[in-house]
């Protein structure tokens, strides 16, 4: 089973751990009902169409509203630390969330002990306090943005906001930095890098470029990021390979951007829509 | 506030750059100081704390030494109580500097460090607000999209991360170039 990790932009979303489904454009899990706009609804959202097309059961997720003072991610890290080494997931992807170094290292140590460690995804804020913690070899899976690549690539920065000029800059070449980031041990076993052109690398360098369909409109586009991430963890969950899966993950997440149609306004919802479409046109065709 | 970061105490030696660093208990507390401060025309900046007391998302206010007493007197009258004042010892990380512009046609995107938003220039309406990891993130999309630019509240009002930071610089331009 998938599971996932992150937080709801409300103050006072409870802590929930359930099974989340599908309804429309919101996520239910217990009572709770949640508009998919973006951030880990939108990740979820895609993720449950992912699982749905690829005939495996929903994701079972651990959610807290935080509008980022910390508050309720504190009380998700403590319900980590004490009850994940009971769970048998096969993958667990973690998503938007408040980067703690010293709350994140106590949660892996918990996952360091489990009988059978699950293949581990991060995006957001738990890829950022995994590189700042000096942990990312410790994830089979990272799905940075291409500022983010450059962040991963900066050995000294602590977050994307003092990522060094000289490594941010345009001019930078994706694969260099792909390179830098495994020189510093700050990049998990794969990265899947999107942008303009869709990137899988590993230590040894890029191993796919997914670049069509090519749709300008997306970059702006709020939660284009966060559907890859549930496409690529609900295909990883479902039996597929970590390499397989983000070039296919790509494809899908192109493909739903492509056939929504995009302006740079709008909405993620559009998007995860198409996701089915998408998936039929990669999966079935030769 | 929340308490999120624990500081660790710094060794206090002797300065050579004439620069201190105000420590706060979190990023919302340095923006209001930020605020307070340059509105009271003093020399200070915003950057990334020491290595030695970084535990996360975390930002300090570096000033003149010599007006320590004046600027925690005028902290201390709003109630802003910064956790340490100490001298700088290491070299400060610098906030992003690159800011990037791109159209497409009559939208403005900007992108400051991870964050971007975007802007229909017809209507100064902010259609989009993406990038980032922090969970405000979400909630400041929630809040900015499909108001005017001039209506909009604004991360450094109602953010608290360095992903909020960072949007605020991006707004700041947009609103600069609208």
């Amino acid at each position: 089973m998938l599971g996932i990790v992150g937080t709801i932009p409300e103050e006072n979303f409870p802590l929930v751990c359930g099974t989340v489904s599908l309804e429309g454009d919101n996520i239910i899990v217990d009572e709770n009902r949640i508009s998919v706009n973006r951030g880990t609804p939108a990740m979820i959202a895609a993720a449950i169409e992912t699982l749905k097309y690829m005939d495996m059961p929903n994701p079972f997720c651990y959610l807290v509203g935080d509008i980022g003072n910390g508050n309720g991610c504190k009380l998700l890290y403590k319900e980590l630390e004490e009850n994940i080494i009971n769970t048998s997931f096969e993958t667990l992807a973690f998503h938007y969330f408040q980067p703690d170094v010293n709350l994140f290292e106590k949660v892996i140590k918990e996952i360091s002990k489990m009988p059978k460690r699950p293949i581990l995804i991060a995006d957001a804020g738990f890829m950022y306090v995994a590189k700042m913690g000096g942990d990312a070899p410790f994830f089979d899976l990272f799905t940075p943005d291409v500022g983010e690549l450059a962040y991963l690539a900066d050995e000294k920065a602590p977050h994307p906001f003092y990522t060094r000029g000289f490594i941010l800059h345009e001019d930078n070449q994706i694969p260099d930095l792909i390179k830098r980031a495994y020189q510093y041990n700050n990049a998990a076993s794969y990265l899947l890098v999107k942008g303009a052109r869709d990137y899988v690398a590993d230590k040894d360098g890029i191993l796919s470029i997914i670049e069509n369909p090519t749709v300008e409109a997306l970059e702006p586009i709020g939660g284009t990021g966060d559907t890859l991430t549930g496409i690529v963890s609900a295909l990883i969950s479902s039996g597929l390979d970590i390499k397989t899966a983000s070039a296919k993950a790509a494809m899908v997440n192109r493909l739903a951007g492509f056939y929504a149609k995009p302006t740079p306004a709008t909405q993620i919802y559009d998007i995860i829509k198409q996701i089915p479409r998408a998936l039929s046109e990669v999966f079935e065709s030769k | 506030m929340f308490n999120r970061f624990k500081k660790k105490k710094l060794e206090i030696i002797p300065n050579k750059h004439g620069r201190g660093i105000l420590v706060f208990e979190n990023t919302t507390e340095v923006i209001r100081a930020e605020n307070i401060l340059k509105s009271k025309g003093w020399e200070i900046k915003v950057m990334g704390p020491p290595p030695n007391i970084r535990s996360g998302c975390d930002l300090v206010i570096e000033f003149p030494l010599i007006e320590e007493l004046s600027i925690v007197r005028s902290l201390s009258e709003l109630n802003i109580k910064p956790l340490q004042v100490v001298p700088v010892n290491d070299d400060l990380l610098d906030p992003v500097n690159l800011i990037h512009e791109k159209e497409y046609g009559k939208y403005l995107m900007i992108r400051a460090a991870n964050m971007k938003i975007t802007v229909d220039r017809d209507t100064k309406i902010i259609v989009n607000v993406s990038g980032g990891g922090c969970p405000d993130v979400p909630y400041l999309a929630g809040q900015m999209v499909n108001r005017h630019l001039d209506e909009a509240p604004q991360p450094k009002d109602i953010g608290h991360t360095l992903c909020a930071y960072a949007l605020q610089i991006a707004y700041d331009r947009m609103v600069a170039l609208c």
